[in-house]
C-alpha cells in the first residue's frame, strides 16, 4: 500500500469512527462527518451530471466542434440537433424556482417532466405490473400431475404451491379492497390475506436484518483488514 | 425474576457491543462455512453459461457505496464470469455512484484479464431519467449515450457498432440498490423489448422481487450478500461475499437469541401479571 | 395561464408516449421528447443541489444552530465540484479519490449503523402478542435462520427426507416462494392500480398538486 492510498485509509477509518461514534450519543465528531457527507454527495452529482450529462447531451449537440451552431454558421445548414434549444430552455425554466415573482415559469419543464413520466408509467405499470402478475397467477393450476417412468402421477408439493398461490394473492387484494365494510365472507377473505400479508412482512424483516448485518460487516472488514492490518503491515509490525 | 425483568429489558448499548463482537469474531477467526446454491442464483449463472461466446451482455451499476458490501461482490463475481466466457459487456449506471462503482469494479477485473477497452467492454456512464433511459435505449443507444463516460464518441467503439439498441443485447443484469433499478429494468427492457434480465439487489429489497420470478419476468435474482455469495460459491469465484457469510450467520443467531430472550420474558411476566401475584409486568420498549 | 399551458405541455408529452404503443410512426417524435427529459432532469438535479447551498449559506449568515457544519458542508460541496468538473471524474483522478476515501466510507458507515439499531428494534418490537404478531415473527426467525449457512448445517447428513420441512432451508423457500410471492404480488397489483390511476389524472388535468400553489 503506497503513502497516498495509507493515507486515504486514515481519513476514511476517521470518518467511519465519527460516524459509529453516534452510536453513543449524538456529537461534533458525528456531525461533521454527517454535514461533510451531504456537501460531498451534492458536488458528486454536480460533477457527474455535468461530465455525464450537460456535456455530452446539451453542450456538444449544440456548441462542440461539430455542434448544430457551429455547421449553421459554417455551412448555413440547419440541423435538427438544433431542437435540443427546447430541452435547454425547458431545462432553465427549473431555475426559476429560485426567483419568487416567476417561480411560476418553472411549472413548464415540471410539466414537461411529470407529463412524460405519467404517459410512460400508464402503458407499463399496466402491462407489466398488473396485468402480467394477474396472468401469473390465473395460469397457475391447483391440480399438477406430472410424468415419470412409471406413470402419471399426482404432484402434491406443486398442487398445495400453487392452490396457496392463488388463495394469497385473492385474499391480500380482497384485504386491499376498502370499498365495503370487511364482515361475513368478505371480512374472513380480508382476515386471510392479513396472515399472508403478515408472513410476507416477516420475511421481509427477515431480510432486512440480513441487508444491515452485510453492511456493518463491510465497514468492520475495511477497519480490521485495510485499516490495522495495512497500516501493522506499513510499520514493519505484521 | 429481577433476571427475568432484566432480560426483558437489556440497555441497548449490551445489544450494541454484541452485535459487534458477533460481526468481528467470525472476521477475525473464519469459520469456513459454505453456502448452498439457490435456484434463482443457478438460472443466472446457466444463462451466462449457454450464451454463445461473443455474446453482449449490459451490466447496469444501481448502487451506491452504501450498498457496496452486499451487491459489490456481486458485480465482481457476475463480470468475472462473463468475461471467462468471453463475452462483451457494456456497462452504464442509472445512479451517479454506481457509475463510480463500476470504474473500481472493472479497475479489480483488469486485474485478472487482458482485457481492450471499446472491445471487450465499455463503460458508458451513467444519465438520469431512469425508466425513460431504458425506454430510449429501445431506440438507440447512440443518441442517449453519444459519449462513453471518458468522454470518447460511442460511435469509434467497435462494441457498440454491433449494439444498436436494446434488441441487440443478450442478457441485462442489473444490480441494483433502489430506484431506479430492477422495477424499471423488468417493466421496460422486459416488457416492452423483451430483453432477457436478470438482477441483484441488497437483501431489503429482494423480497418484492419475487413476483417477477415467478411469472419469468426475471430470469433470476441475487438477494443480498447471500445471494452474492452463492454466485462465488457456483462460479468458483474467491469473493469478498463467501468469507462474510461466518459473520452473518453468527450476527444472525445472536440477534434470534435476543428476540427468544426477550418472548421467554415476556410470557413469564405476562403469566406472573395474570396470577394476580402482583409480580412486575414487562415494561414498554423504549427507543430502538 | 400560467397553470393552464403547463398542464396541456403535460397532456400533450404524456399522450405522445401513449400513442408510440399504438403508431409507430411516433417513435421519432417521442424519441425527441425522450431526449429532452434527460436534460430537463439534469437541471432538476442542479436545483436540488443549489437549493442545499442557499439553505446552508443562509444557515451560516445567521449565525443559526449547528451554522459551523454548514460551513464544512458548503467546503465539500465545492471541492467535490471544482475538482470534479476541473480535473475529471475518470479512474486515478482527485475526484476518484475523493470519492474512495471520502464519501465511501462515509455512505456506507451511515447504513452500516442500522445494523445496531435493527438489532434492538428486533428485539423490543418482536414480541408474539397476537397471532398476526406471531406470524410475523416466526416468519422472520425462519428466514433469518434459513438464509444464511449456520440454518442449514445442524441438519445431519443422515436426516430423513420425509422429515425435510422441518429444516429452515426448506421453510424460508416455501415462505419467499408462496406467502412472500402472494403478499408481494397483490402489493404489486394494487400499488400497479394506483400508479396507472394517478397518471391518468396528471394526463386529464384532475392532479395539478405538480404545478405547486397560485
Amino acid at each position: 500500500m503506497d503513502g497516498l492510498t495509507l493515507f486515504g485509509t486514515w481519513i476514511a477509518a476517521f470518518l467511519t469512527l465519527c460516524i459509529l461514534s453516534f452510536l453513543y450519543k449524538d456529537n461534533p465528531f458525528y456531525k461533521f462527518a454527517e454535514y461533510l457527507f451531504i456537501g460531498v454527495s451534492a458536488g458528486f452529482w454536480i460533477a457527474y451530471n455535468f461530465h455525464n450529462l450537460l456535456v455530452p447531451n446539451l453542450i456538444d449537440p449544440l456548441f462542440g466542434a461539430d455542434g448544430a451552431f457551429p455547421k449553421l454558421v459554417r455551412e448555413g445548414q440547419l440541423d435538427i440537433r438544433l431542437l435540443t434549444v427546447i430541452a435547454g430552455l425547458l431545462g432553465i425554466t427549473m431555475l426559476f424556482r429560485f426567483f419568487p415573482k416567476v417561480a411560476w415559469v418553472s411549472r413548464y419543464g415540471i410539466a414537461f417532466s411529470v407529463g412524460l413520466g405519467a404517459g410512460l408509467m400508464f402503458i407499463v405499470y399496466l402491462q407489466a405490473n398488473c396485468i402480467y402478475q394477474i396472468w401469473g397467477t390465473v395460469q397457475l393450476s391447483p391440480i399438477v400431475i406430472t410424468e415419470s417412468a412409471t406413470g402419471w402421477h399426482f404432484d402434491w408439493g406443486a398442487s398445495v404451491a400453487n392452490t396457496l398461490l392463488i388463495i394469497g394473492v385473492v385474499s391480500a387484494l380482497v384485504y386491499f379492497y376498502f370499498s365495503k365494510e370487511h364482515k361475513g365472507l368478505l371480512g374472513g377473505t380480508a382476515r386471510l390475506g392479513i396472515w399472508f400479508l403478515m408472513v410476507s412482512f416477516g420475511a421481509a424483516f427477515g431480510y432486512t436484518v440480513m441487508a444491515r448485518i452485510s453492511l456493518l460487516i463491510g465497514r468492520m472488514e475495511f477497519l480490521i483488514d485495510d485499516w490495522i492490518k495495512e497500516t501493522l503491515i506499513a510499520l514493519g509490525l505484521l | 425474576m429481577k433476571f427475568v425483568r432484566w432480560l426483558a429489558d437489556i440497555d441497548r448499548r449490551i445489544i450494541f457491543v454484541v452485535i459487534a463482537v458477533a460481526v468481528v469474531v467470525p472476521l477475525l477467526f473464519p469459520l469456513g462455512m459454505r453456502v448452498k446454491v439457490t435456484p434463482q442464483t443457478q438460472t443466472i449463472y446457466d444463462e451466462v453459461e449457454n450464451l454463445p461466446g461473443g455474446s453482449n451482455v449490459l451490466v447496469s451499476f444501481d448502487y451506491d457505496p452504501a450498498a457496496a458490501p452486499e451487491v459489490h461482490p456481486m458485480a465482481l463475481a457476475f463480470l468475472h464470469h462473463c468475461f471467462q466466457k468471453k463475452h462483451r459487456v457494456i456497462i452504464m449506471a442509472l445512479w451517479p455512484q454506481g457509475a463510480q462503482m463500476a470504474v473500481s469494479a472493472m479497475a479489480e477485473i483488469n486485474r485478472d484479464f487482458d482485457l481492450e477497452y471499446g472491445r471487450d467492454y465499455v463503460n458508458l456512464g451513467y444519465k438520469p431519467g431512469g425508466a425513460i433511459v431504458i425506454k430510449s435505449l429501445g431506440n438507440s443507444f447512440a443518441e442517449i449515450f453519444p459519449k462513453d463516460m471518458a468522454g470518447r464518441s460511442t460511435a469509434t467503439l467497435p462494441l457498440m457498432e454491433d449494439v444498436s439498441n436494446l434488441y441487440d443485447v443478450d442478457l441485462v443484469m442489473d444490480l441494483s440498490a433502489g430506484v431506479p433499478g430492477i422495477t424499471e429494468w423488468v417493466i421496460i427492457a422486459n416488457a416492452l423489448f423483451q430483453t432477457r434480465t436478470a438482477a441483484g439487489c441488497t437483501a431489503v429489497s429482494a423480497p418484492q422481487f419475487f413476483p417477477y420470478l415467478q411469472t419469468g419476468q426475471l430470469i433470476g435474482l441475487l438477494g443480498g450478500l447471500k445471494g452474492a455469495a452463492e454466485y462465488e460459491t457456483v462460479t468458483a469465484y474467491a469473493g469478498k461475499a463467501s468469507p462474510r457469510m461466518d459473520s452473518q450467520s453468527v450476527a444472525h443467531v445472536v440477534i434470534i437469541v435476543f428476540i427468544l430472550f426477550a418472548n421467554i420474558s415476556y410470557f413469564i411476566l405476562r403469566r406472573k401479571r395474570e396470577e394476580g401475584s402482583g409480580g412486575p409486568t414487562a415494561r414498554p420498549p423504549t427507543s430502538a | 395561464m400560467r397553470r393552464e399551458i403547463p398542464m396541456i405541455v403535460a397532456f400533450v408529452a404524456g399522450v405522445i408516449i401513449i400513442l408510440e404503443f399504438f403508431v409507430p410512426t411516433l417513435r421519432n417524435v417521442a424519441g425527441q421528447l425522450q431526449k429532452w427529459y434527460l436534460v430537463v432532469v439534469a437541471f432538476a438535479i442542479l436545483v436540488g443541489a443549489f437549493n442545499l447551498l442557499r439553505m446552508n449559506y443562509m444557515k451560516v449568515r445567521g449565525r443559526r444552530v449547528d451554522w459551523p457544519y454548514s460551513i464544512v458542508l458548503i467546503v465539500g460541496l465545492f471541492a467535490m465540484t471544482i475538482v470534479g468538473i476541473g480535473w475529471g471524474i475518470g479512474q486515478g483522478t482527485v475526484f476518484d479519490w475523493l470519492f474512495n476515501y471520502l464519501m465511501f466510507p462515509m455512505s456506507s458507515t451511515m447504513f452500516a449503523l442500522l445494523a445496531f439499531f435493527v438489532a434492538s428494534a428486533a428485539y423490543r418490537a418482536f414480541r408474539a402478542r397476537t397471532v398476526d404478531a406471531t406470524l410475523l415473527l416466526v416468519a422472520a426467525v425462519i428466514v433469518m435462520l434459513g438464509q444464511v449457512p449456520i440454518g442449514s448445517i445442524w441438519v445431519p447428513s443422515w436426516w430423513p427426507d420425509s422429515l425435510v420441512f422441518l429444516t429452515p432451508d426448506w421453510l424460508k423457500d416455501r415462505i419467499m416462494n408462496i406467502f412472500n410471492t402472494a403478499g408481494q404480488r397483490a402489493i404489486l397489483i394494487g400499488a400497479s392500480l394506483g400508479v396507472v390511476s394517478t397518471a391518468l389524472r396528471i394526463l386529464l388535468g384532475i392532479e395539478r398538486s405538480y404545478l405547486g400553489e397560485e
